[in-house]
């Protein structure tokens, strides 16, 4: 099933058509997707905004595989997410996709450079050669010298550049951000999607970011605005700052 | 992944200690209160360890070693004529009362040997010898005896001289014994003496020791001997499990000690099976983060028996070293029982060990059902 993922710069990475999702309730279901349709090109941070409970989570779940849709066709570099297995698409995400919570959930036990090791460990990196690299990639984000600590003992933004090396540390193609502002205040926020943006930002690989945090739109090179589980606006950042 | 498991469990120390201390009791209670009990039926039994004999003959109505019911002199003979019996000889045993030089009484378990062979002698003479019971009045005294009469201030060595039922006996030698049930003295002396200290009766054969012929089995004499009319016979063996046996049927030793058991295994799977599954719900976002980064059921699966055996095995590990720590200490002093035999701490282990799988078990349950998608809520 796995074959090699190939990306140009603004080549389709991630293509959603006429996903429908729905969640039982009763005798009728509850629509979080209706019929979206969407695409996230490589080499650019896209953003999918709107209000809260609009299909912004649920659009994120079912592009990266931990939830499955109704009917539709959901493609991630050129792959059909739809029709792998539970195994298949576990393994497709362990490999290609890089995850950036909104609660950062990184594990309080672990130190940082173990946090950031996990990705490689899943893929069956010995945990030695997986913490080194996961060092590596905190000390280029600024946290070398804390990679013995533990989360709690840093801040929100010191945690959520831990969690940006956690997900960069496999160098996945597609990075999930789910509300990464949401835990910050408004300056720490600031910095950690510049750091994202600097960080994850290459040709060949697609970062989406779910918020509904306006002062972060700046950031984007794409913006889809979802209302009610339907994608009603989708153009270039500037356009939509622009409207 | 396994490395990350044990992290997260070892760092964990307030659950970790919790789990390891609920499961070290569970394994302390279960072993210590299982091995008490097997000290207790290894008691029951000291007569038939301290006396060697393949073959026991008793009263056809005799159940165990401790019950006795006299036979006549008459069934040695009786014995001897059975095929398959290389010798035959008689033994007697009671519980006499003897009277020590200050007055004071202590009830002791004769053993009358036979005169000519001294079959069923003690096993181990610390001072002294086995045919100085050839002297006149002589008698074997065992340590345990020693000891008891040592606390009461009385000093028993040999040349010591007491009465039993109003008969002179003098000490030859002491011997190391297995302690009896109601740790009370041994003492051996010739089977003829021994009917003279006794109070006398119509019959005073306790029992007939045997040795089976060459070629012969115990357990095959003993079925042979136990068809002459009003004879039971036992190989040793057979005697020894007989008599644990009735001891577990007749009296309430199991039900006391099985009920610390299983209160023990009803604290383990409440402290551990809890203490597991609250760290368990503590760790499910960040399983379920795992399970979206790409982990597999399998190897959450791994991770968390993992968890859960690795506090088994030190919890249990503890617990039996513990016991065994007492186990020493009551081995020196000799006076609560305690033995140990190796299928108790395999037994425990495998309790133990089921414990934490069920622990796992349930902790697993909420994994399954945990949909990777919820770390985005």
């Amino acid at each position: 099933m796995s074959h090699p993922i190939t990306a140009s710069e603004n080549s389709v990475a991630v293509r959603v058509e006429k996903v429908v999702k729905t969640f039982p309730n009763g005798d009728t279901p509850t629509y979080a997707l209706r019929d979206v349709s969407f695409t996230a090109l490589a080499g650019q941070l896209t953003m999918i905004v709107g209000p809260s409970g609009c299909g912004k989570t649920t659009l994120l779940s079912v592009i990266c595989g931990t939830m499955q849709t109704d009917s539709g066709r959901i493609e991630v570099f050129g792959q059909d997410i739809g029709g792998m297995s539970d195994a298949e698409v576990t393994a497709f995400r362990s490999r290609n996709v890089g995850f950036i919570f909104q609660q950062f959930n990184l594990i309080p036990t672990l130190t940082l450079a173990e946090n950031a090791s996990i990705p490689l460990i899943l893929q069956g990196w010995p945990s030695r050669k997986a913490e080194e690299k996961a060092a590596a990639v905190l000390t280029e984000l600024g946290l070398g010298t804390r990679i013995r600590s533990f989360p709690r003992q840093l801040s929100g933004g010191q945690q959520q550049r831990v969690a940006i090396a956690r997900a960069l540390v496999h160098d996945p193609r597609l990075i999930i951000c789910d509300e990464p502002t949401a835990s910050l205040d408004a300056k720490t926020g600031h910095h950690a999607l510049e750091l994202l943006k600097e960080s994850a930002c290459r040709p060949d690989r697609c970062v989406i970011v779910v918020t509904h945090d306006s002062r972060i739109f700046s950031f984007a090179d794409w913006i889809a605005e979802m209302e009610d589980g339907r994608v009603v606006k989708s153009c270039p950042a500037a356009e939509y700052r622009h409207a | 992944m396994l490395r990350i498991a044990l992290l997260m469990l070892f760092r964990d120390r307030a659950k970790y200690v919790m789990l390891v201390g609920g499961l070290t009791f569970c394994s302390l209670l279960m072993t210590q209160q299982t091995s008490v009990f097997c000290g207790i039926m290894l008691w029951t039994t000291a007569t038939v360890r301290n006396i060697d004999a393949k073959v026991w003959v008793f009263d056809a109505k005799v159940e165990q070693v401790n019950e006795v019911i006299p036979l006549r002199e008459i069934e040695v003979t009786r014995v001897r004529s059975v095929p398959g019996v290389e010798w035959a000889v008689p033994l007697y045993l009671g519980i006499e009362q003897a009277r020590l030089g200050d007055g004071s009484f202590q009830n002791v378990q004769l053993t009358g040997l036979d005169t000519a062979t001294f079959v069923g002698r003690p096993m181990e003479i610390l001072k002294g010898r086995v045919e100085d019971l050839r002297l006149p009045d002589a008698v074997i005294i065992d340590q345990v005896g020693v000891e008891k009469y040592r606390k009461k201030g009385i000093k028993i060595d040999i040349g010591t001289s007491f009465e039993i039922n109003d008969k002179r006996a003098e000490v030859v030698a002491i011997c190391h014994e297995n302690r009896s049930f109601l740790a009370q003295p041994y003492v051996f002396t010739t089977y003829d003496r021994a009917l003279q200290f006794a109070k006398p009766q119509r019959k005073m054969l306790s029992c007939v020791l045997v040795e089976p012929k060459p070629g012969v089995s115990p357990q095959e004499l003993a079925a042979r001997i136990s068809r002459v009319p009003g004879l039971r016979a036992f190989a040793r063996d057979d005697l020894f499990w007989t008599t644990v046996r009735w001891y577990i049927k007749n009296t309430g030793i199991p039900i006391s000690f099985g009920t610390v058991v299983i209160m023990g295994m009803i604290v383990g799977i409440a402290i551990a099976g809890q203490t597991f599954y609250l760290f368990i719900l503590d760790n499910l976002r960040y399983l379920a983060a795992l399970k979206a980064m790409g982990a597999r059921m399998p190897i959450l699966t791994a991770m968390v028996f993992l968890q859960s055996f690795s506090v088994g095995f030190v919890g249990f590990g503890i617990g039996v070293g513990l016991t065994t720590l007492f186990g020493l200490k009551v081995l020196k002093l000799e006076t609560p029982p305690f033995f140990m035999p190796w299928q108790v701490p395999v037994a425990v282990a495998v309790i133990i060990m089921l414990i934490c799988s069920f622990s796992a078990l349930v902790g697993l349950r909420q994994i399954a059902k945990l949909e990777p998608a919820v770390v985005f809520k």
